[in-house]
């Protein structure tokens, strides 16, 4: 097994200009996206072609891994993706802006605030809209808890492939807490469109802040109860430490972002060093693991559960004495009017019918937001010609990033191993198929 | 940073909402993105992404028309007082989103223009990050990339017809075989 690359471990905070990448022997380079099987075993009789997938569990989805066995030993491996590939992108251009918010969360299903509200920075951007503090601090509130979401469904489902079913309950019991907090703020529980152009759809309900507050004190003590059960157990240690390794260097060179690259020692969080919505003005720290395998893919995620438990808290402190103020923008070209006021008021009923109906136009432009999702950077490419559906729409999707590098992760692992491995990259079909 | 003059095959630098975009040659985008990486330091390859602008200002872009049949949102109106967008160099552009991982996150677009058919040669060896991306360009735009080692569909089925994210590409359903006589 490849116990060591040269250059995992190291740590280099900001790559410096100039300074080439790679050595100069890696340009051009093979394409490890894809792991051909050696010369010499080729022809012989050892290799076994086996399918994993695309209906398997431990695929999370739809993902297809066509893997090359020399007994246990995976000797050549290529990712086919794209059977869940559902035309999300052609299909906003289709719908009005105000319509097409519905999409991006349906994007990265289990991520779903974070694609949601990429999506809706580019459209306030382009429509250059202030948004009141309120909803600023309310967005980040909910992405945070998304963010948490997101990662207790990781170690659920990837701690119970590799056999530790308990966790996958307890994991679920505070997810769905996170769910009900959602449910109560936005009606549903997932997918809750509840961001618009302009700031969010209702102000937050009564008895919001006391529940949310209940989950901030659990979830400390719930991921202590996590580490108690993986972090000591020795076969949770063996299956995940020294496992599916990524150096710093290829990480970025497959273009990786979030947990992914910075479990292999880059210090990058967009939240902290591209800042958006009110993220400097909150107080976390940003884990950074230098082992590259799966096991500080893992640390870096339960870390980060515990900061944004913190930044959950800070936010609800602000939230807290923001009571009353307005959570939309009160712009009506873009923003529909409050539902008291179609009774009394012509011009109101006009704007509702019409951002109904035609939509709001969103000025010409192209525009490229990224933000941090819970898999990395969620960016959104939008081009408008100043009418009222987008001309083109793009996700640059983590995870479809992250599968890129399942077989550099994979290079002389075991078939075991592959489950580990493609668990700890986190990804969401549906993200990476759109 | 204003040294983007040097970059391979420049044409224009434009500046709109805080990102600056850098249109380059077709020919020489290989050559920019390589410039990109060792010298301005745009380490990461973010995004690849074509844009189809079939149709592009040629109608206006107002929406509401009642007709006999119903509303069609497609009509153009009354084109008079409606500002039309700026016209575009070629029918497609692909667009490089780069990132540079140092203090300050700065970002830069690269964009060439291309017409139907015109290859464009692949980065794959600049950035191994841009082979999947191309190859989805490559299925769902018909963006030709010369020198990809392995320039197959990605997310449609293997013998699609058509590349669906094109302006020209119809909707509205696909033709269904009941048996196997139709």
């Amino acid at each position: 097994m490849t116990a060591t690359l040269p250059h995992v471990g190291r740590t280099r905070r900001w790559p410096i200009v100039g300074e080439p990448i790679y050595e100069g022997s890696r340009i051009p380079t093979r394409v490890p996206t894809i792991v051909d099987v050696p010369a010499a075993l080729r022809e012989t009789d050892d290799v076994m072609q086996v399918n994993f997938g695309p209906n398997h569990p431990s695929t999370h989805g739809v993902l297809r891994l066509i893997v090359d066995l020399d007994g246990e030993q995976v000797v050549g491996l290529s990712a086919v993706i794209g059977y869940l590939h559902t035309g999300f992108e052609k299909n906003m251009e289709q719908k009005t802006w105000w319509k097409a918010i519905t999409y991006p969360e349906r994007i990265d299903y289990v991520g779903y605030q974070n694609n949601e509200l990429v999506f809706v920075l580019a459209i306030e951007k382009l429509l250059e809209m202030e948004v009141p503090e309120k909803a600023t601090w309310m967005r980040m509130l909910l992405c945070e808890l998304n963010r948490i979401h997101s990662h207790l469904v990781f170690l659920g489902t990837s701690a119970l492939e590799l056999g530790a079913i308990s966790m996958f309950w307890y994991c679920f019991r505070e997810r769905e807490t996170i769910l009900d907090l959602f449910e109560l703020v936005a009606g549903q529980r997932m997918h809750t469109r509840y961001f618009q152009a302009g700031g969010v759809a209702e102000d937050v309900p009564a008895g919001f802040f006391p529940e949310a507050r209940k989950f901030v004190e659990v979830m400390p003590k719930a991921l202590d109860d996590y580490l108690t059960l993986l972090d000591r157990n020795k076969i949770w240690l063996e299956r995940t430490q020294g496992v599916g390794l990524l150096s710093a260097d290829d990480a970025i060179a497959l273009g990786q972002s979030g947990p992914v690259l910075r479990a292999s020692g880059v210090d990058w969080d967009l939240r902290r060093d591209q800042t958006y919505l009110a993220y400097d003005q909150v107080d976390f720290r940003v884990p950074v693991y230098n082992g590259g395998d799966v096991y500080d893919r893992y640390r870096v995620r339960m870390d980060e559960m515990a900061e944004s438990t913190k930044i959950v808290r800070q936010c609800i402190d602000r939230l807290e004495r923001m009571e009353g103020q307005p959570w939309i923008s009160d712009d009506r070209k873009v923003v529909l009017p409050p539902r008291e006021e179609l009774h009394t008021s012509m011009e109101s009923l006009i704007h509702h019918f019409k951002i109904v109906t035609e939509g709001y136009r969103v000025p010409a432009g192209e525009i490229y937001v990224a933000v941090e999702s819970p898999r990395g950077e969620s960016g959104c490419y939008v081009v408008s010609d100043g009418g009222p559906r987008p001309w083109r729409v793009h996700f640059r999707a983590p995870s479809f990033a992250a599968l890129q590098a399942t077989a550099t992760c994979a290079q002389g692992s075991l078939i075991a191993d592959l489950i580990a491995i493609v668990g700890s990259l986190d990804a969401v079909m549906g993200d990476t198929d759109r | 940073m204003n040294d983007f003059a040097r970059v391979p095959g420049y044409v224009s630098t434009t500046e709109a909402y805080g990102e600056t975009t850098v249109v380059v040659e077709r020919e020489q985008i290989r050559d920019a993105c390589t410039y990109a990486r060792d010298d301005l330091g745009f380490n990461l390859l973010s995004d690849i992404v074509a844009t189809d602008y079939l149709g592009w200002a040629g109608k206006g872009v107002s929406g509401y028309i009642g007709t006999a049949t119903g509303r069609d949102l497609n009509l153009p109106m009354t084109q008079g007082f409606q500002a039309l967008p700026d016209v575009r160099p070629a029918r497609f552009s692909l667009s490089y989103h780069l990132l540079a991982l140092r203090q300050g996150a700065p970002r830069l677009r690269l964009q060439c223009w291309l017409e139907d058919g015109d290859p464009v040669e692949s980065v794959v060896s600049v950035w191994p990050a841009a082979d999947w991306l191309e190859r989805e360009q490559y299925d769902l735009m018909g963006i030709h990339f010369e020198g990809h080692p392995n320039l197959v569909r990605l997310l449609m089925e293997d013998d699609w017809e058509g590349h669906p994210l094109r302006k020209d590409y119809p909707i509205g359903g696909e033709p269904v075989r009941f048996s196997p006589a139709e």
